[in-house]
């Protein structure tokens, strides 16, 4: 069991005692357990699945930021993220033709490709949860 | 000499007035617990955003990053925030005197202004100040979206060498009744003290400490950036609320004291209609 809180710049998310998580990390999924390894990983859009201590999983869309393992406390400093259920799928669905209308026009020098695959990942990470 | 009229007039002008104050200072409470919400839930997330950056720091010294890249300063961009309404007491004033106290010290030339808020907009442009960037649009709300881009904008300037320094002028809400102007620099950004021996956690960075951190970078200054606005909001919903509440007080201190006056006012004359009827009556005896 350790303690597992998830902030995002404008709130604290959730906080609450954890028996697993598994986590987007930028090297592949990672899973942690009570009493891992101290650790800083960034993390990028992904499922973050949560498994309480009644055994309950929850999975939520997670749209990058950073993790922190320290004495059994886990922090996630979280871009954005929302539980699978509560994904707006419509506006999900919005802004992947949005970001797939900036990248087919991706030799246009005004369009920051970077950012429009970020974008398009975030919005398909959200589909593929909801779905 | 008013004449009971006037007075009855005038009670009646101020009660509108009183009307008006009481409920700005109502709307402004709202606000201001809508705010300082905010800002409260904005904080843990800074915080930690801070350690991990120490962390980071510390596990690997030889961290470089642009951004932390100490130039010789020819010059800075000094970011005021203010205001977009005003009747919020000395909210906007003490951002501009401020802002203009540190112009007066700093060598001719050297400052640029980035401004959020009308009012000082309004009044850095009457008076023809180098403006960098002005954004009067936002109504007291804070929109993560606009942030994230507005830090953007303002690291992109200290990347191109625009700017070698950028400073941040803001208001911290300290508690509901107490603000204080801050001026802190944003950027370069202070090398972290961390190597603090008894907090040092042998951390496993995963890819490595220099993707991490160059990650990790343009979100602390989003953060920042985002820390300020609110703090500001914050203060300035309170200043309203407070200067709202002082004029609803002294309105109602001018009411008391009219009607104290009309009724005198009315009391005498009174007396004197008596007067002129008892002597009336007395000189046909």
């Amino acid at each position: 069991m350790f303690k597992l809180s998830v902030v995002t710049p404008e709130r604290v998310v959730f906080e609450q005692s954890a028996r697993s998580i598994i986590a987007p990390g930028s090297e592949g999924y990672l899973g942690i357990l009570t009493d891992h390894a101290p650790l800083i990983t960034a993390l990028i859009p992904g499922k973050l699945s949560v498994t309480d201590d009644a055994s309950q999983t929850q999975d939520f869309a997670l749209s990058g930021g950073f993790l922190e393992v320290a004495n059994n406390v886990v922090t996630i400093l979280a871009d954005a993220i929302e539980r699978a259920s509560e994904i707006d799928i419509e506006r999900a669905r919005r802004s992947e033709a949005r970001a797939r209308e900036r990248l087919s026009h991706r030799s246009d020098p005004a369009i920051d490709v970077a950012r429009a695959e970020g974008s398009l990942a975030r919005a398909l990470n959200r589909i593929r949860l909801a779905e | 000499m008013p004449t009971l009229r006037d007075i009855k007039r005038r009670i009646r002008s101020i009660e509108n007035t009183q009307q008006i104050t009481r409920a700005m200072e109502m709307v402004a409470a709202a606000r201001l617990r809508k705010a300082q919400s905010r800002v409260e839930a904005a904080r843990p997330y800074g915080l930690k955003m801070q350690q991990m950056l120490e962390s980071l720091a510390v596990a690997a010294a030889g961290l470089h990053h642009p951004l932390f890249e100490e130039r010789k300063v020819k010059t800075t961009l000094l970011v005021v925030f203010s205001s977009d309404r005003g009747l919020a007491g000395s909210y906007n004033s003490n951002m501009i005197r401020n802002s203009v106290r540190y112009l007066r010290q700093a060598p001719p030339g050297s400052v640029r202004l980035g401004i959020i808020g009308k009012k000082a907009n309004e009044y850095f442009k009457r008076r023809s100040y180098p403006i960098d960037f002005a954004i009067t649009d936002l109504g007291g709300k804070v929109d993560l979206t606009r942030t994230r881009r507005l830090a953007l904008d303002i690291t992109e300037k200290f990347y191109r060498g625009d700017v070698d320094e950028v400073k941040l002028l803001y208001t911290r809400f300290v508690s509901m009744v107490s603000y204080r102007s801050t001026l802190e620099r944003f950027l370069p950004i202070e090398k972290p003290a961390g190597a603090d021996d008894k907090a040092v956690t042998d951390y496993i960075f995963e890819p490595d400490a220099e993707k991490i951190f160059t990650s990790l970078v343009p979100r602390y200054c989003v953060t920042k950036i985002l820390q300020a606005m609110l703090e500001s909001f914050a203060s300035e919903h309170g200043s309203r609320m407070i200067a709202m509440g002082n004029a609803t007080r002294n309105a109602k201190e001018m009411i008391d004291n009219l009607t104290l006056l009309r009724n005198k006012m009315r009391q005498a004359s009174i007396t004197k209609e008596l007067i002129d009827i008892v002597t009336g009556a007395e000189a046909l005896k």
